[in-house]
């Protein structure tokens, strides 16, 4: 295999793994703001005990964060070093903005919301909490505004040619704020929620299936689901923007998505579909004009197919990339229905006593983790075969010394220490989980 | 060029990277330094006093290095780009490394079986170890320069970074590191293990003076560059004058059981080594063997003038947030550690 697929393979697998964690520490960090701060008032100790217990779940997904995106920071210089030079004007100031405000902010208060329970007063220490929580959303921000920019360059002019070509900023709040910057930004956040209210939510419907700190359990549900059902309609809200975003920024991409080759005709919107790229056709589940509905509110609008793009610069995987979008979607949905049938549920005051329905919340963890991923990946895959959209392609990216061996070597290495790293996250997650909130 | 207070922005920048990693070697050189130690704790109830001593902070200060690691991106994406690259496997190890360390400090407490913990203890000794040598390892090789060819790529080899120079710099900032773990673990600790480290504190001392004794022996007869300054200016000279005078005072205050100020001088002496390197290589950051065209410098590797004067204005801001955290985190768990059912 070339150093290419070996590059891409390794960065796509190290940040895939990395985004197992942030989500969660970014949606657990509010469900523990709101579990401290209804302790404030309340003075109720099951909120206290709720948020000392949380606390160490989230000590453990935040130390494989950090551990895990560091290995990210690195990598760009290691192994995409011609992208490096390219971005490193523009990038740069974002990545060292995340630094100086909000990696310096969670990992100074960590200490403090982690061992610091008996050396501060409890208002000093919902301080610390939310610093670390408000430390992980703008880390997100400003990474997510580094991506976005990739995705949709703005604020920036080209300087030099050929291999010493790089972009420059030119305006600093263009480049802040391109065009899908917010969006993506709210989508990621709330996608984070989810991640984080149905981890709560599974934990505490388990120890109810079993009997176990039943009143505790009851209060985190009940905070948990608002916050789920709130975010996951919100979900539904935000996503639609970002895809009308795609659509205006990046049509090659939104025909991916939905498997729509015909340069102008009109499109339809899938629930279920298979491409087939070679014949150029999508088959499955659909609404006729759908898409073109979604987009223009008007069934017989044409949308751009991909075949109005030279066949070099369109999606290579159109096919995986429709999956993926698709799998998004259908979680996406998935995860209204549970939230807003539970609270119909808890309205009518049976919230507690379908079994099945706190079985269902016991594997709604998974759902988010998913659709987090199936995102990335056909954001990712669909903004292919452009790094930085319609300015520099993944090819030219690389790191021109670097060898096909080492990147192995490398891959390799991260394979088995990330298969350790996961295989001991979820026994002691699962340990954390049987031990329970009370005596911590 | 523009400037500000008559200092052009690549040099500003080149001053905010420099105390960026001087900031990581000094927080993280503790930590890492106690690390170096583990397993010359024989007591469990010792090797957990040892643990929780850096464990507040530990997390802290790494991010110095994320931090570093993001100013250095920003400032000189050029030199990101060509010395990850040209280093990729020293850099591969640092993070392997660094992954196992933080794993090993978070779980070693989680099980209280015997192998458990033997076996968190071995990697955390041997990967606090190997990240304080591979820092040295990569900077030997910028203080001895590289083989850059056109565009700023990296030509040579990819085992050249290992090398008699690199090792001896290795095992120097692995020494350093040791000493001022030692020193740091002397303020957080009582009792038996106090008096154990007492002994240790006093080997390190010896190991980093003959390491440093015999690098800095080797710099002067075959990297003659690196004190070209030096001897051709001698107002420079008070530099290492100061530097050496640093060390000096350690030895001196060790054995007085002054282990606060001699902590704040080790602290001292690694800046000032760094400030040592820096002047030398100023205004080159990796000097090409190939070819002086080819030097690294802090003008051809910069970003723009906008771009350093956005994220000078944002470290403004910034550092004396960074600053004041992590004040108010050290004096938070100031004094001896104190176990308590949070601890590891
Ligand atoms: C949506 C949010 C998000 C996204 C898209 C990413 N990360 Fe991340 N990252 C976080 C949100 C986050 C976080 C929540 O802030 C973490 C998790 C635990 C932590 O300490 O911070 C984190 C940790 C973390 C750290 C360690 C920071 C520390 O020591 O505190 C680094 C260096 C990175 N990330 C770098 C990256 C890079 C280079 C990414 C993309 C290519 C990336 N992250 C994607
Ligand atoms: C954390 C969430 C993210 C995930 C899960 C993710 C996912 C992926 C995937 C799957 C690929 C491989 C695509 C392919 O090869 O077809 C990729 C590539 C890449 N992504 Fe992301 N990405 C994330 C965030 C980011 C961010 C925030 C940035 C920039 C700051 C970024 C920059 C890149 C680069 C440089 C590549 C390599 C070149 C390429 O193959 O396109 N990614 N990412
Ligand atoms: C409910 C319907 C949803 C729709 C219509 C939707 C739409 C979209 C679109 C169009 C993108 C691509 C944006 C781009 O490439 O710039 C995207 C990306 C993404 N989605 Fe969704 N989404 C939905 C649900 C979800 C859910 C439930 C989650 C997570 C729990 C999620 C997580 C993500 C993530 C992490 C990304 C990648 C980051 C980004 O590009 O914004 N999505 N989504």
């Amino acid at each position: 295999m070339d150093v290419e697929i070996l590059a891409r393979i390794q960065f796509a697998f190290t940040i895939a793994f990395h985004y197992i964690y942030p989500p969660l520490s970014i949606g657990l960090g509010l469900m523990m703001v709101v579990m401290e701060g209804l302790f404030l008032r309340t003075r109720n100790p099951h909120y206290e005990q709720l948020a000392r217990f949380w606390t160490k779940i989230f000590a453990l997904t935040f130390g494989i964060g950090v551990a895990t995106g560091i290995v990210m920071e690195f990598e760009f210089g290691t192994n995409w070093a011609t992208y490096s030079r390219f971005v490193g004007d523009i990038f740069g100031s974002a990545l060292a903005a995340e630094g100086i405000f909000a990696f310096a902010l969670e990992s100074g208060f960590l200490g403090i919301l982690i061992f610091g329970w008996n050396r501060v007063t409890p208002p000093v220490h919902f301080i610390a909490t939310l610093g670390v929580w408000l430390g992980s959303m703008f880390s997100a921000v400003w990474i997510v505004v580094a991506n976005s920019w990739q995705q949709t360059p703005a604020g920036y002019h080209i300087v030099g040619e050929g291999l010493s070509a790089r972009a420059e900023i030119t305006d600093f709040w263009a480049m802040v704020f391109n065009p899908s910057s917010v969006d993506r930004m709210l989508h990621v956040w709330v996608g984070a929620f989810l991640a984080g209210t149905f981890l709560v939510l599974s934990v505490h419907a388990w120890y109810l299936l079993h009997g176990r700190h039943v009143a505790l359990s009851r209060k985190a549900i009940k905070i948990a689901l608002v916050l789920a059902t709130v975010s996951a309609l919100s979900q539904l809200f935000l996503g639609h923007r970002s895809a009308d975003g795609v659509a205006h920024n990046q049509p090659a991409k939104l025909a991916a998505f939905e498997g729509h080759f015909d340069s102008l005709a009109t499109a339809d919107l899938y629930l279920l579909g298979w491409v087939n790229k070679a014949e150029q056709k999508t088959s499955g589940l659909k609404i006729p004009g759908g898409l073109s509905f979604l987009l223009h509110q008007d069934f017989n609008a044409p949308v751009k197919g991909l075949n109005a793009f030279p066949e070099a610069d369109r999606p290579p995987a159109v096919n995986a990339v429709f999956q993926f979008y698709h799998l998004m979607v259908a979680m996406g949905m998935l995860l209204i229905a549970i939230s807003v049938f539970a609270c119909w549920q808890w309205y009518r005051g049976k919230l507690f006593d379908r079994r099945w329905l706190l079985w269902i919340f016991v594997f709604s963890v998974l759902p988010p983790q998913i659709a987090n991923q199936a995102g990335w990946f056909s954001a990712e895959m669909g903004r292919q075969p452009w790094v930085v959209y319609g300015l520099l392609r993944t090819s030219d990216a690389l790191s021109k010394v670097v060898t096909a061996n080492q990147v192995l070597f490398s891959l390799i290495m991260f394979a088995l220490i990330y298969t350790l790293l996961l295989a001991l996250f979820l026994y002691l997650l699962n340990k954390k989980i049987k031990h329970g909130p009370e005596g911590i | 060029m523009a400037t500000f207070l008559g200092i052009d922005y690549p040099t500003w920048w080149f001053l905010v990277v420099g105390a960026l990693f001087s900031g990581y070697a000094i927080l993280d050189g503790f930590d890492l330094g106690a690390g170096a130690w583990h397993l010359f704790f024989r007591k469990e109830e010792s090797r957990r006093i040892a643990l929780n001593a850096i464990g507040p902070v530990w997390d802290g200060n790494e991010v110095w290095l994320v931090i570093g690691g993001g100013a250095l991106f920003a400032g000189f994406p050029v030199l990101y780009a060509s010395m990850l690259s040209a280093m990729y496997i020293p850099f591969m190890l640092f993070l392997f490394f660094l992954i196992f360390r933080a794993v090993s400090i978070e779980f070693r407490s989680k099980e209280s079986m015997l192998w458990w913990r033997r076996l968190w203890d071995i990697s955390y000794f041997v990967s606090s170890i190997m990240m304080a040598v591979l820092l040295g390892i990569v900077l030997g090789n910028i203080l001895q320069g590289m083989r850059i060819g056109p565009n700023f790529e990296f030509t040579g080899n990819w085992l050249e970074f290992i090398n008699p120079y690199a090792l001896m710099t290795g095992a120097t900032t692995l020494a350093l590191f040791m000493m001022h773990g030692a020193l740091y673990l002397l303020l957080k600790t009582e009792g038996r293990l106090y008096a154990r480290l007492t002994i240790l504190v006093k080997s390190a001392l010896v190991f980093f003076l003959v390491s440093f004794s015999v690098t800095s022996l080797y710099t002067l007869l075959y990297l003659p560059h690196l004190s070209d300054l030096f001897k051709s200016s001698p107002m420079f000279f008070f530099l290492p004058a100061l530097a050496f005078l640093s060390i000096a005072n350690i030895p001196r205050l060790v054995s007085k059981h002054r282990y606060l100020l001699a902590f704040l001088f080790s602290a001292l002496t690694i800046s000032m080594l760094l400030i040592l390197v820096a002047v030398e290589l100023y205004p080159v950051l990796i000097l090409s063997t190939q070819s002086p065209e080819f030097n690294i410098t802090i003008y051809n590797a910069a970003s723009s003038e906008h771009s350093l004067r956005i994220m000078l204005i944002m470290a403004a801001i910034g550092a004396p947030l960074v600053m004041s955290y992590t004040a108010f985190v050290f004096w938070t768990f100031r004094g001896k550690v104190k176990m308590d059912e949070s601890s590891y």
